[in-house]
């Protein structure tokens, strides 16, 4: 499954280390990274596959925000599908 | 590669955290035609037993999409076959609202919709039991909600129905008398009423419907309010342009939330109902959405031509997102949970009449209004009449959910707690109908009715 993870908030060193690390900790594999600053707030979308993952969906969302908390920053994980179906016809 | 955009993305999150964007119910519909029995007991045994195998592991699915795909999905509901229908051979129509609200309570959802009679054009013997029982049906259970259909297009208006609603809504009130008249806040009375409405209370699962279907309603007030302060000052086409683009969008995501439910549950999807309900969280209101486009308070000269522009403009850009569209399908108004209406009803400039006006441009009618709970019964049936014949005439559904609130008066207030919001007690009219409503009978079906 694809799946997009969403970072919001204020930039500093360490965020993509951090949630590339968790993700590499639990066999995720990083399809696509895109970062940019929008309305003046940090913003970090990336694209990964859980199909190998060793972590259940719902633990790896937990986890991730756990991982925001820790940085300061708000991490959303959703199913590729949501984007896709609101904004490709 | 990111096959969408991260403004999109962004913009999908900004919807969901800040802007109220949800589902706001996926509700299976279950028949209960093959429940009937000639023995009371087994009937309610054999309901139970249905409705906890169908609807088992309703809650857990909607908890897992939510969790996945990261949109709240509000509430988890069952609509059922009008149970008038399934206890008409054996009567004991509570032993069956007990089973229901039991089998509500088991299977986790908050509301269970279809202690329901259709009587639009005139009563079976059972029917009128049946309505009998629904004061104490609601007042003794936590998640039954009741509807009682008594107009259509085709047939007219029941006006002994409507007479008798009037009567059970005041013994509803009174029963509940602890809880506001708590009991008619999950009573509805519909003209058109329609068959795969997923929305509480008056949802009910038609006699025309498969064994077991999912059927989704989708929210957003909120988002289309954001999405019009970026088109402030400008003309009417592109105000309707911006709300079918965003109707488009939410009801998308509805979609896709409807066929993945029904995929994991094995059972058909149904219908997306494309209305925009509110609830009274701030920045989930309809009015002001109405109030977006230039009103200064909801109520005010030119409502009804806004709420019209919105009704239809939800309606076109949703029903391009979906497959199959159905429910009721149009922007709600009920006072006592939009925040808008509260503020609206509280200050005065909203009344019950421009609220009647604004019933003929929008789905469903007067919801969720208090009323002195002096206000008799035939006054509530005045009241319901004048809105069956709205629906009847224009060939839309029209609803009336009204609480007479026992000891209140205008200038108080009722708290309904939840989703269910506050209500202020609206003034109705001080003229009597008793004399109207007591000449019984039906309204004859209206000329256009006759289309064959």
């Amino acid at each position: 499954m694809k799946a997009v993870v969403t970072v919001v908030g204020k930039d500093r060193t360490g965020i993509i280390a951090k949630v590339s690390g968790l993700l590499y900790e639990h066999n995720i594999n990083i399809l696509d990274i895109a970062q940019t600053i929008m309305q003046d707030v940090f913003t970090m979308i990336t694209l990964i596959d859980t199909t190998n993952s060793n972590i259940d969906f719902s633990e790896l969302k937990a986890a991730l925000e756990g991982v925001g908390a820790e940085l300061g920053v708000a991490i959303t994980l959703q199913h590729e599908d949501l984007f896709n179906s609101m904004h490709r016809i | 590669m990111l096959s969408i955009s991260p403004v999109e993305i962004i913009e999908t999150l900004n919807m969901i955290k800040d802007e109220h964007l949800d589902v706001r119910t996926i509700t299976m519909g279950i028949s209960l035609l093959d429940c009937v029995s000639d023995d009371y007991k087994k009937g309610a045994k054999r309901v139970y037993d249905k409705v906890t195998r169908l609807a088992e592991n309703l809650v857990s699915t909607g908890e897992s999409i939510e969790a996945e795909y990261g949109i709240p999905i509000v509430n988890k509901r069952i609509s059922v076959t009008p149970v008038s229908l399934v206890s008409a051979a054996c009567g004991h129509s509570l032993e069956f609202a007990r089973a229901l609200d039991k089998a509500a309570s088991a299977t986790g959802v908050n509301f269970l919709g279809g202690y329901s009679a259709l009587v639009a054009k005139g009563y079976t013997k059972a029917d009128r039991e049946f309505i009998e029982t629904i004061p104490e049906a609601l007042a003794t259970t936590e998640r039954l909600c009741s509807s009682v259909n008594v107009a259509t297009t085709k047939a007219g208006i029941n006006m002994d129905a409507v007479r008798h609603v009037g009567e059970i809504i005041k013994r509803t009130a009174e029963a509940t008398a602890d809880r506001g008249g708590f009991g008619c806040a999950k009573l509805v009375v519909f003209a058109n009423a329609v068959e795969d409405n997923p929305f509480m209370a008056g949802a009910f699962h038609g006699a025309g419907e498969p064994e077991c279907v999912i059927n989704v309603g989708v929210s957003g007030p909120g988002v289309v309010k954001c999405a019009l302060e970026k088109a402030k000052g400008e003309p009417f086409g592109i105000v309707a342009e911006t709300i079918k683009k965003t109707a488009f969008k939410i009801t998308r995501m509805g979609q896709m939330v409807a066929e993945e439910a029904s995929r994991r549950l094995g059972v058909p999807f149904g219908i997306v109902d494309l209305s925009l309900a509110p609830t009274p969280a701030r920045g989930d209101s309809v009015a002001h959405i109405l109030e977006e486009m230039g009103l200064e308070v909801c109520g005010t000269h030119g409502t009804t031509a806004a709420l019209a522009l919105l009704n239809d403009a939800v309606k076109k850009g949703g029903v391009m997102a979906s497959s199959y569209v159905g429910g009721l399908s149009g922007a709600f108004i009920p006072v006592s949970e939009d925040a808008g209406m509260i503020a609206a009803a509280r200050s005065g400039s909203l009344s019950l009449e421009k609220l009647e006006a604004m019933t003929c441009v929008c789905s469903v009618g007067l919801d969720m209004i208090a009323v002195p709970g002096s206000t008799t019964a035939a006054t509530i049936s005045g009241i319901i009449a004048d809105e069956m014949a709205i629906g009847m005439i224009n060939s839309k559904t029209t609803a009336v959910r009204v609480i007479p609130a026992p000891g209140k008066d205008v200038g108080d207030e009722v708290e309904f707690g939840g989703l269910l919001g506050t209500a202020p007690v609206m003034p109705v009219h001080g003229g009597s109908c008793a004399e109207f409503i007591a000449r019984g009978g039906r309204i004859p079906a209206p000329i256009h009715s006759l289309k064959n």
